[in-house]
């Protein structure tokens, strides 16, 4: 393996002691070190928020690839932050059905709300807008993810109220998961290193418990008549109308702006540090 | 006939600490690994095979049979990867799965390891859900605790590793070769096939994929009996022919009763739909996709085909995840797959031509069709463009991301190509995107068409 040395990484020498510990730790779960490439890419970011050009070059020191390798994998894939990132990454679906529910007013609203667009950080660090795609909470639409937190059946209104709580620090609560965390702690579960908040949060909201809870019910009615049902099929509230602006865009409701690339961000290379400093 | 609930998996979901190893053991839970370690390996996969249990990934191939091409006896390791990068839009199954019950899954991951004689499996789990990785990165601990997993498991010699491999946001390492290539530390691109992952598949060993539901399925088998199992949803002479088991009904959309339904394979939507509640109130149904976007549209006429592989395909279109994604009459069909489809092209991973290329122009056609701009000769023009170039997509490329991209297309031009039109001819959507959203004052937009 390739001898990483504290100039070569920009870290210094603690941060690298410790970090060196991890990514070790990390690589001992696979039979083949490079396995733990995605992981490492989560460890890198947990500690600066983004993938920087330093963290490439540790992953790559670890793991005895080149730079470059470790870049072609870090772009691929959405998680990974080019810049840094605000302590809150707030995904709003606007795939086809969170966004016909309602997730392109929410984006709307929160882009003319924060005054910034996709994937573009406020002022204050606070948050990160992004556009996701689904989510695998469908049943919840539209659904909004805090730093890959479930908040369900979101409005214009309760968007916004979550936001300004991301930045005055008053914290809301996921619908089914942890107390936030921010970004960077986030990034540290996901290169595996848990948090000891598994127990907090509920099993599982309203929809998920709809046909358990009628075959409850089934089970019940030989013994008692049902009456007045209604309330137990999961159905959700709907909330008072929302004045939304209407999605902007090329098209009616074209929300996929060009992807920011190495070549037109250039204060935010991809490449790796050494080229970037030589 | 109406709808027998059948709740297997989620049996626990509404218990207090429904994910944790004491619940989990309170609900029989661990007692099929202790059955199964009693049996052979090869017991076991028959087992699986005699239960007819079919991947509840999408594509439906007999998981026994799966397991049974792994070659046995060579000197390269046998691995085991279960799919948990959920991501196909409108599936929204495997996520509260394992929020609720992760030990279910992890079971199932120790006796199919067991069965195939692999001494390490992994659970790839798409990276945006960190909750859900919190549930599995205890429950894989807590059954190292209990002796379920580690070395010499419960005494019966067998050992094996397990590690929770968390993604990083990427659609396509739901598709099983690029899920491996993301696995191995790589851009998640697909192989071609073959070799196939049975004979090369995780650093060119041996691999059995399996989705999360398919996996979660065998400790109910091994604790009730593949008769059991087979006993539950269609029947066909031709066992090739038949959908057996209980399954996650995924109902999402312009619905009273969203959630999740665990039934018999072969109900229908009608019958779902009359179960939970229904459309939502002064609205009617106007298209639903049977198993995500992927999945060609359907429309009030399919309402009572069967929920099943077979019933499915013989409405032209596929059974996939059971994601059942309602839309009413206020949802502009372009709009939506509009939005599928900048979806898919965003998504791509660029390998194929046909694909990369293919989605890109797809999406520059349908954004001017919404727009409602140009003359109506035009727009057959670009309707017919849209099916050429569909038509040149579609299995032209090494794996099926871009055969589902051209899905919504095609579909929703066999049953709705007028509504393409409406939009030259209105100069723009003719339907009110505010009428269609959860937050919609009751009844609004209703019968404006």
């Amino acid at each position: 393996m390739t001898q990483t040395s504290p100039e070569r990484t920009g870290f210094d020498a603690d941060t690298l002691a410790r970090l060196t510990a991890d990514a070790d730790q990390i690589i001992g779960r696979y039979p083949r070190s490079r396995s733990a490439l995605l992981p490492l890419l989560h460890l890198v970011q947990a500690e600066e928020g983004y993938v920087s050009p330093h963290g490439i070059e540790f992953c790559a020191a670890r793991l005895g690839l080149t730079a470059a390798e470790v870049a072609a994998v870090a772009t691929f894939y959405t998680q990974y932050k080019r810049r840094p990132n605000g302590d809150y990454t707030v995904g709003v679906c606007t795939n086809t059905l969170c966004a016909v529910m309602g997730g392109d007013q929410i984006f709307a609203t929160l882009k003319d709300h924060l005054g910034v667009g996709n994937d573009e950080t406020t002022e204050d660090g606070a948050v990160t807008l992004e556009h996701i795609e689904c989510n695998a909470a469908c049943d919840y639409a539209p659904v909004v993810m805090v730093n890959w937190e479930f908040f369900d059946n979101q409005t214009p209104e309760s968007a916004v109220e979550l936001v300004d709580g991301l930045r005055s620090g008053d914290l809301p609560t996921p619908t089914r998961g942890a107390s936030l965390c921010t970004f960077k702690q986030v990034s540290r579960v996901l290169a595996g290193f848990p948090d000891g908040k598994a127990d907090e949060g509920p099993a599982a909201g309203p929809a998920t418990l709809a046909g358990l809870r009628l075959y409850r019910e089934e089970q019940n009615a030989g013994r008692r008549r049902r009456s007045g049902e209604g309330d137990e099929t999961g159905s959700t509230s709907r909330p008072a109308p929302a004045g939304a602006a209407a999605p902007s865009g090329g098209a009616p409701s074209a929300h996929d702006a060009p992807e920011t690339t190495a070549e037109s961000d250039a204060a935010n290379p991809a490449t790796p540090a050494r080229e970037e400093e030589s | 006939m109406t709808v027998t609930l059948t709740p297997v998996l989620s049996r626990t979901w509404d218990v207090d600490r429904s994910w944790t190893r004491a619940v989990y053991e309170e609900h029989e839970g661990y007692s099929a690994l202790r059955t199964a370690l009693g049996r052979t390996p090869d017991e076991i996969t028959q087992m699986v095979k005699d239960s007819e249990l079919r991947g509840r990934g999408g594509a439906g191939f007999p998981t026994g049979n799966k397991w049974g091409f792994i070659p046995q006896g060579g000197d390269k390791p046998v691995y085991l990867v279960v799919n948990a990068d959920e991501s196909e839009p409108g599936t929204c199954k495997d996520v509260p799965f394992m929020m609720a019950n992760p030990h279910e899954l992890v079971e199932g991951v120790i006796i199919a390891s067991y069965a195939i004689r692999a001494a390490h499996a992994f659970i790839y789990l798409r990276g945006e859900v960190v909750h859900v990785l919190r549930r599995l990165q205890a429950a894989v601990a807590e059954a190292y605790e209990a002796g379920y997993a580690g070395t010499d498991i419960l005494g019966s010699g067998y050992d094996l590793e397990i590690t929770v491999h968390a993604g990083a946001g990427a659609y396509i390492c739901g598709e099983e070769t690029a899920l491996l290539d993301s696995l191995e530390g790589r851009r998640g691109q697909p192989r071609l096939r073959p070799p196939f992952p049975a004979i090369a598949g995780l650093y060119a060993s041996p691999t059995v994929i399996n989705n999360v539901e398919s996996i979660a399925s065998v400790p109910s088998i091994v604790r009730n009996g593949p008769e059991w199992f087979a006993g539950l949803g269609t029947d066909d002479e031709d066992p090739r022919k038949r959908s057996k088991g209980m399954v996650l009904y995924s109902l999402s959309g312009h619905v009273n009763g969203p959630g999740q339904y665990e039934a018999p394979m072969g109900v229908t939507l009608r019958e779902l739909l009359e179960l939970s509640g229904g459309v939502r109130d002064g609205h009617e149904l106007k298209f639903w996709t049977p198993g995500g976007s992927s999945t060609p549209l359907l429309t009030a006429e399919h309402l009572d085909v069967p929920l099943s592989f077979e019933g499915i395909a013989g409405a032209k279109s596929m059974l996939g995840t059971r994601a059942l994604q309602v839309f009413d009459e206020t949802t502009c069909v372009v709009r939506a797959v509009l939005r599928w489809t900048e979806f898919y092209a965003h998504e791509s991973c660029g390998k194929c031509t046909p694909c990369r290329e293919g989605t890109y122009w797809l999406v520059q056609i349908l954004r001017r069709l919404e727009s409602g701009e140009g003359t109506r000769a035009e727009v057959e023009e670009d309707i017919e463009k849209l099916l050429d170039i569909s038509d040149n997509i579609l299995g032209r490329s090494f794996c099926a991301l871009a055969d589902g991209a051209v899905a919504p297309i095609t579909s929703s031009l066999q049953y709705f190509r007028d509504e393409y039109l409406a939009h030259v001819e209105h100069g723009g959507c003719p339907l009110d995107p505010a009428a269609s959203t959860l937050f919609a004052p009751q009844g609004a937009g209703a019968k404006t068409r």
